[in-house]
């Protein structure tokens, strides 16, 4: 066993803990924190399904999002929905045999890797471009673009290549699948040496380890938004919890 | 008049280019000792106060979700920045709801997040010092708590929620804000608002009928502490002599009057208002509202009805039922609360009151949606029933309406710029500059159909363009309360 491939296992295996123990630490605080009043930004559903639907067309169409800036929506929509169809492709390096629905969704989410990468490059012009966006930018809000663009550009670059600079047909995509269901069943082995591949996966373990640290919380977040997923039923329903259940005055 | 600009109104809104610190003079006068007193906080900016607000800053989050999860999840898309009409009215970027957010989120940051504590100049992560709290002081007494930007971003951060922690964390380490703590005092003390004692509120309701009487002919009461009534009306206190509120009062006595309701008003429990939400302090908010319970209990009524006022009707809508209830003391045939708008408008569905529309064929009619009606309330059986029921009514009861622009209304309606505890005269600068949306959204209608009259439903509303509309040149006048109209188009004495 190289040294190589004992450092990537290792490191995935380290990335994968912090972003599921992260992850669900975070859901559980979440989950736990009592929302003490209703904050339904309104007009709002007045039942459990409305609200189901509410937030349905928010993280997949991004409603909100649409009414509010058409492009963020456009830039932000292209990236979201190519990463989801980028990730599911990718699916077929952890299964054996290959679900249908990823073997399907093959041929797009490989070109589905471009818009990902120009919805990007349109979310971090705007940094630069639009004064406001500028002014509200961090240097961490820079690095993610940066981190999120080099996993995308290094995924093409080994699928597609460059003419003359980069062969794709030189990684072994039968090893790398080889090396992740090695982890998956702790039966390790070899990872490629190949240097984009490397790079590729060290970007990737980066994104996994941020994950629960950073703003890339708003995936799991938007699910406990109570402006969102509160139902708007404070007249027939009694709400009460936090420092709101602390004391009732009950009825005389 | 002021030492500063006002706006122009341009044909089209503009999203101005950021200038940076253009409001940072702008400071509401800060509470004195027993102003604090009243609302039970510190009298000064207390020892260690650095340590203390970043521990109840902490507490706060603990015990709120929405905070827990808006502190995390905002990715600065930017969405959110050109919606707030502060920042559109004066150009500085910390009025971007965002920016304002990240006054908070960068001390939460640093003391609560391994990436603030670890790597704050990645983050933006800040010590709290007194630089961070004279920002503090200044940027979240700029916002109005109207909930437009939640509206429009992608995870419904709610820009209210974190400036009113940010005020109760201000409190708590001793630096009030000197107009709402002064006013809960007097809630406390009196029990309204404007400090009406008992003996002046009944001077002024016994002026009122005398007034109506002269006005119709009829007797229409305008009852007190009267045991036994069905309804107990709660309404702001600036409706029993604040023009063009009081107008909207007659309204509702009519009204009553008419659909034979009998009704009264308590001196207990006189205000509807309640500035403990602005203050993000749920100890107060808890306090001011069980006064409601107590004098409905103590009347004996059936139903509890809430006056024009939007704040207060978010408080009533959406937390009475948390804060005092639960209701089973009251008719259970009736929503409680109710909106002053829903009684009327069912009283309209079902002919019980005589309405004459040429009454009002002199007013041109507008109607302005306030914000926490509009964002944080309902009213009716439906989701939007807040947008529709006043504006039936308005329909019912005059000729002519005119809707302002659509991204101005409903749900993205532009707060009148005074709400959320900024009603006061120290701030405005700030209160002209923030209603410039509203403005150019008026002056639309205006040019186009030659609206001379702006309805609203929040005594704050009312208030605010009152004052400030001369500003843009409008007349003062334009500005009315909604049972104002119904007012002049009931025909009382025809149903008795």
């Amino acid at each position: 066993m190289s040294a190589l491939t004992i450092t990537y296992a290792l490191l995935f295996y380290t990335a994968t803990a912090i972003l599921a123990i992260g992850v669900f630490r975070k859901i559980f605080i979440y989950a736990r924190t009592p929302a003490p009043l209703l904050i339904p930004t309104t007009p709002a559903p007045t039942t459990a399904t409305g609200v189901a639907w509410r937030m349905f067309k928010e993280v997949t169409v991004f409603e909100s999002l649409f009414k509010s800036n058409k492009w963020i929506w456009i830039f932000g929509w292209m990236f979201h929905i190519a990463l989801f169809l980028v990730l599911l492709r990718h699916l077929r390096y952890f299964t054996e045999p290959v679900w249908t629905v990823v073997a399907l969704v093959q041929p797009y989410g490989k070109y589905a890797a471009f818009a990902m990468v120009a919805g990007l490059l349109g979310l971090w012009a705007r940094r630069f471009v639009v004064d406001r966006v500028r002014y509200i930018t961090n240097l961490s809000d820079h690095l993610m673009l940066l981190l999120l663009l080099g996993i995308g550009v290094s995924g093409i670059l080994m699928k597609f290549g460059i003419a003359g600079i980069v062969d794709p047909a030189h990684t072994d995509i039968v090893a790398v699948k080889a090396f992740f269901l090695g982890l998956m069943y702790f039966d390790w082995q070899p990872v490629p040496a190949d240097t984009m591949l490397l790079i590729h996966l060290t970007l990737v373990a980066v994104l996994m380890i941020v994950f629960p640290i950073s703003k890339l919380l708003h995936a799991p977040g938007v699910f406990f938004s109570p402006s969102r997923n509160q139902v708007d039923s404070a007249r027939e329903k009694r709400h009460v919890a936090g420092w709101t259940a602390a004391q009732t005055p009950g009825s005389k | 008049m002021a030492d500063f600009e006002i706006p122009a109104l341009k044909e089209y809104p503009v999203i101005p280019l950021i200038q940076v610190g253009s409001m940072a003079h702008s400071k509401p006068f800060v509470a004195k000792p027993d102003h604090q007193d009243a609302v039970g906080f510190p009298h000064e900016l207390v020892d260690n106060w650095e340590e203390k607000a970043v521990k109840k800053l902490g507490e706060l989050v603990q015990g709120s979700r929405a905070l827990q999860v808006f502190l995390d999840t905002c990715v600065k898309c930017g969405a959110c920045t050109d919606k707030c009409h502060y920042y559109l009215g004066t150009s500085d970027p910390k009025n971007m709801p965002v920016a304002r957010q990240d006054l908070l989120r960068q001390v939460y940051r640093r003391y609560y997040t391994f990436a603030g504590k670890y790597f704050p100049w990645l983050v933006g992560a800040r010590d709290m010092d007194k630089e961070v709290l004279d920002d503090w002081y200044s940027y979240f007494h700029q916002c109005s708590q109207c909930r437009r930007c939640s509206v429009f971003c992608p995870y419904g951060i709610d820009t209210a929620e974190i400036s009113m922690a940010a005020r109760e964390v201000m409190d708590s380490v001793g630096l009030g804000q000197k107009y709402c703590n002064e006013i809960l005092g007097k809630v406390y003390t009196i029990g309204n608002n404007l400090g009406l004692p008992e003996p002046a509120l009944r001077n002024t309701l016994d002026g009122l009928e005398e007034e109506v009487k002269d006005d119709t002919g009829v007797d229409v009461r305008f009852p007190l502490d009267e045991k036994g009534a069905d309804v107990l009306l709660v309404t702001p206190s600036a409706d029993f002599f604040a023009e063009p509120h009081v107008d909207g009062l007659i309204g509702y006595g009519k009204v009553f009057h008419q659909a034979g309701i009998s009704w009264t008003m308590s001196s207990y429990a006189s205000e509807a208002g309640n500035f403990s939400m602005f203050i993000g302090s749920g100890a107060n908010l808890k306090k001011t509202t069980m006064r409601i319970r107590e004098a409905a209990l103590d009347l004996g009524v059936k139903r509890l009805v809430v006056g024009e006022c939007g704040h207060a009707w978010r408080v009533a809508y959406s937390f009475w039922n948390t804060l005092i209830g639960p209701f089973d003391f009251l008719d259970p045939k009736y929503p409680a609360p109710q909106h002053i708008c829903e009684v009327t408008h069912d009283l309209i569905q079902r002919g019980a009151l005589t309405l004459d529309k040429e009454a009002n064929d002199h007013r041109i009619i507008t109607f302005h949606d306030s914000c926490n009606v509009a964002r944080a309330s309902r009213m009716g059986n439906m989701p939007g029933g807040q947008f529709i029921i006043p504006r039936e009514i308005i329909k019912s009861v005059a000729n002519h309406f005119h809707d302002m622009a659509p991204d101005t209304i409903h749900e993205s309606t532009y707060c009148c710029g005074g709400g959320g505890g900024l009603l006061t005269d120290d701030l405005i600068e700030l209160r002209i500059k923030g209603a410039l949306p509203r403005m150019e959204a008026l002056k639309q209608v205006v040019d186009e159909h030659g609206v001379n009259f702006m309805a609203a439903i929040c005594a704050i509303c009312k208030s605010q363009f009152t004052k400030v509309i001369p500003y843009y040149d409008f007349p003062m006048e334009m500005m009315g309360s909604l049972h104002q109209l119904v007012s002049s188009a009931i025909q009382i004495g025809t149903k008795e």
